[in-house]
């Protein structure tokens, strides 16, 4: 098949592809607890840049994963919207001050502060939803599985999701090859039927999927099984790369950030920057 | 002797969820460095022996066992299913799916990761196992970058990397194409020579796999051995075609011409094969008596014209190039060509699942461009392969019916249909039955009984029979016959031999997108260049042809086709 996989290795040569797994991993940890710990907006822009550059750099373009972002981009919105909806005066309280923009209907008031809110609540995700697409795009499976175990996590655990990983193409291509040969017996799910009725045409599809998904989980784990998988408490791993230069510079760059983060964050006993005192 | 290295002792097995064994006292004794062929139909029992020895039973599948089976001196279950593995590396079926690691280096390594043996050295076994499969240029490589019998060889060497004393194939040859069947099985004999481990085999494909010899041949029959002996005393009796085994084309057309099959003979290889002079004799009085019932077929009106077809998924490659062909009504044809070459796409473009960069297809005529997936589906219906990926329904019934559901039929009409269909597909006494009741055959005439339902003019059937035994392939190709004696016109993608030979008169022939040729199928078969271009290769009777000095070994594969069909099996 020619159309990239949804949410999967896409091989390319980059400075990003050539770090190790476990250094991205380590990448990928630090930031999302840096981003998920601070509501501060000046840490929130400058790790924001820096995810820009980052993405320029593994060469990976917006149309690989345009599938995923635009789901992400559709959450955050609902996620924007019920925030507002059930707490239009949130940002208020946690800024201590109020300064009204206009008033829509009864309690329902913009004000600036709610927005600056928003704002940043809008830029934590954004900073860490390109990055973790990016580690999933540029981490070969395989080698995901052994950094896990090198950070110490079981490697049972590491295998299996590096697995379903590595699946997620398979799966794809049978899901369409499966509602193509659906759709040839009159089943159509293109969206001229009802709700009701393409929900039950997709049970044609998924049931088919779903047994053989199970035979090719029979299978594999057979094939495990049969060449010594689970036989020790350790194993080791034919495609571990070594920590390079560069690799320690970055997981020293992302530790860096993370302690400004929490300095900056925390230095005023508060996690929010209040611009507005 | 030696001792074995595998014994079993008056074996039998009984799987968990079964109301009968599966093996009844099974004795068989296997000798370091021998070379066994393990043969049956399936159901046969020849899987679950397979199982036995690498231990996927009882420690996978639990089971009440009755006798014993020592692997290397050791009592198998008493054993684990790791140690065991030190003994029997197992080549499973499924090449892609016991493909475990990302990269073929990856894959090999797997066994020694599992034994912490460290990376250093782990590099140097890969290096040195994948160089005696012959990979080891294609360490880097994805899976979905190799061809099957490439997968084949990975699969070998990550079970040869721990220096096992048995090597074990469950059906090596189900998922390849001919010509990497033939070099699968010189693979294997290439590491029986160089590692002197015991060889063994589990397949239906006789021929095939005495494509080099092999030193015996256990045969089973309903979880029995009724035949262990060597090869050439096997193929002399009777005992294969009784217990729904092919025997080799030759030794058919042998029989055919009357002469009896001697151990003497050398039966076991085309190639060694000792006639007589009479014997000559007879083979060609039988040749000359047959020419007169070839009979040429008649052309009939145009169904289907595919015109200056090209097709890519890129831009720049084009995975099919200027393809033109017309099929007529009422036709049987054999689209043929190695994995990959485009025989999926064109099956694809002709439903409408894939639109054409340029060129089109027409049927009755008609330029189909502007039709629906689902108008086409109508006219020209398509069955996949894998029966499992395309039931969707719990019942049989609900199953064929589906198709007529999307339109407004009355339902008095739909079930007019429904029953006709079924009848048709000889499944009407099981209408009420459940899906999973069923045979893989009968789920395959299930899948085609949905697809009738809706009357379409061709039929497309990818791989109709793939990984059946003899038995199972007659039963499937033979309904296909029935359903082509009736009108309809059926196009099948296949790269099985037999199939085309005895089934198709005609063949097209597909390579890297391109179509070869499109003529007659004991033509393709008889011409080396087409059958290297297709991954093919040439049958049994053209050597027996020329040994018996027929210079037309095309005239003579039709002859045997003909006088197959005439008679019967």
């Amino acid at each position: 098949m020619a159309r990239i996989a949804i949410l999967s290795y896409i091989k390319r040569n980059s400075l990003v592809h050539e770090l190790t797994g476990t250094t991205k991993l380590i990448f990928f940890i630090a930031w999302s607890v840096a981003s998920m710990v601070t509501y501060d907006t000046r840490v929130l822009v400058g790790m924001l840049l820096l995810s820009i550059v980052i993405f320029k750099v593994s060469r990976i373009k917006i149309r690989d994963i345009s599938f995923v972002l635009g789901l992400a981009a559709v959450f955050l919105l609902m996620n924007n919207l019920f925030v507002y909806l059930f707490s239009p005066e949130y940002g208020v309280g946690l800024y201590e001050s109020r300064t009204v923009l206009f008033t829509i209907a009864g309690p329902y008031t913009v004000t600036l502060q709610q927005l600056f809110y928003h704002l940043n609540m809008t830029m934590k995700v954004i900073c860490v939803v390109p990055v973790a697409l990016l580690f999933i795009a540029c981490t070969d499976p395989s080698e995901f599985a052994a950094s896990l175990a090198n950070i110490g996590v079981s490697y049972r655990i590491g295998y299996s999701v590096s697995l379903a990983l590595r699946y997620i193409p398979d799966v794809q291509r049978e899901y369409h090859n499966i509602s193509q040969a659906q759709q040839a017996r009159g089943i159509d799910l293109s969206g001229k039927d009802k709700l009701f009725t393409r929900m039950k045409n997709s049970v044609a599809i998924l049931l088919p999927l779903v047994l053989s998904s199970l035979n090719r989980i029979e299978t594999i784990s057979n094939a495990m099984e049969l060449r010594g998988f689970g036989k020790n408490k350790k194993r080791t791993w034919y495609s571990l790369r070594r920590m390079k230069r560069n690799d320690w510079i970055v997981v020293a760059l992302v530790l860096a950030v993370l302690v400004i983060d929490l300095v900056v964050t925390f230095w005023d006993g508060s996690r929010y920057y209040n611009p507005f005192i | 002797m030696a001792t074995p290295i595998i014994s079993f002792q008056d074996y039998g097995f009984q799987y968990m969820a079964q109301a009968e064994p599966t093996l009844h006292h099974i004795n068989l004794d296997i000798y370091p460095g021998e070379k066994v062929l393990i043969a049956g139909t399936s159901g046969s029992g020849k899987s679950t022996i397979g199982n036995c020895i690498n231990g996927l039973i009882p420690f996978a599948y639990s089971g009440e066992k009755t006798g014993k089976l020592l692997v290397d001196g050791k009592e198998a279950d008493k054993s684990s299913i790791f140690e065991l593995s030190q003994t029997v590396g197992t080549v499973l079926q499924d090449t892609d799916g016991q493909f475990i690691g990302l990269t073929v280096g990856e894959d090999i390594a797997f066994a020694v990761e599992n034994d912490c043996i460290p990376q250093n050295e782990m590099k140097q076994m890969v290096d040195k196992v994948a160089k005696l499969v012959d990979i080891e240029h294609h360490l880097e490589y994805a899976p979905h970058e190799l061809s099957g019998g490439q997968k084949q060889r990975v699969s070998l060497a990550g079970v040869m990397v721990e220096e096992v004393k048995v090597l074990l194939f469950d059906e090596p040859l189900a998922n390849l194409d001919p010509a990497a069947g033939r070099m699968t099985i010189e693979l294997i004999d290439t590491v029986h020579e160089q590692t002197g481990a015991a060889i063994i085999i589990i397949e239906h494909r006789l021929e095939d796999v005495l494509w080099r010899s092999m030193d015996r041949i256990v045969l089973m029959n309903e979880g029995k051995i009724i035949a262990d002996m060597p090869t050439a005393k096997l193929l002399a009796g009777n005992f294969l075609l009784e217990h729904g085994i092919r025997e080799p084309l030759y030794l058919t057309a042998l029989r055919y011409a009357g002469i009896e099959i001697d151990e003497k003979m050398h039966p076991e290889h085309v190639d060694h094969l000792m006639l007589t002079d009479t014997q000559k004799e007879m083979v060609q009085r039988w040749y000359q008596k047959q020419k007169a019932y070839i009979r040429s077929r008649e052309e009939t009106e145009e169904l289907l014209r595919v015109e200056n077809l090209d097709f890519g998924y890129t831009t720049q490659k084009r995975t099919l190039q200027d393809v033109n062909f017309t099929i007529h009504k009422g036709e049987m044809v054999s689209i043929v060509g190695r994995n990959g070459a485009g025989k999926s796409t064109l099956a694809k473009l002709i439903c409408g699942f894939e639109q054409p960069v340029s060129g089109a297809i027409y049927l009755e005529g008609r330029n189909l461009s502007g039709d629906t997936i689902k108008e086409r589906a109508a006219r020209i219906g398509y069955v996949m392969q894998n029966p499992n990926q395309m039931i969707s329904k719990p019942m049989i019934w609900d199953e064929v019916e589906m198709a007529l559901l999307q339109g407004n039929m009355p339902e008095e009409e739909r079930k007019k249909r429904v029953e006709e269909t079924l009848k048709v597909c000889g499944l009407y006494p099981f209408r009420n039955w459940p899906v999973s009741a069923l045979s893989f055959g009968q789920k395959k005439r299930v899948t085609i009984a949905s697809i009738l339902v809706q009357r379409p003019q061709v039929i497309i059937l990818d791989e109709p029979t793939a990984g059946q035994d003899y038995h199972h392939y007659t039963e499937i190709m033979e309904f296909l016959k029935e359903l082509n004696e009736r009108g309809y016109t059926i196009l099948m993608i296949t790269h099985d031999m037999h199939l085309m030979l005895e089934y198709t008169p005609r063949a097209i022939v597909f390579s890297e997108g391109k179509m070869l040729a499109d003529t007659t199928a004991a033509h393709v078969l008889n011409d080396p260049e087409l059958v290297q271009a297709a991954n093919l290769k040439e049958t049994s009777l053209y050597t027996l042809s020329m040994a018996c000095g027929i210079d037309e070994p095309q005239v003579f594969t039709e002859c045997f086709i003909t006088y197959e069909q005439k008679e019967g099996r």
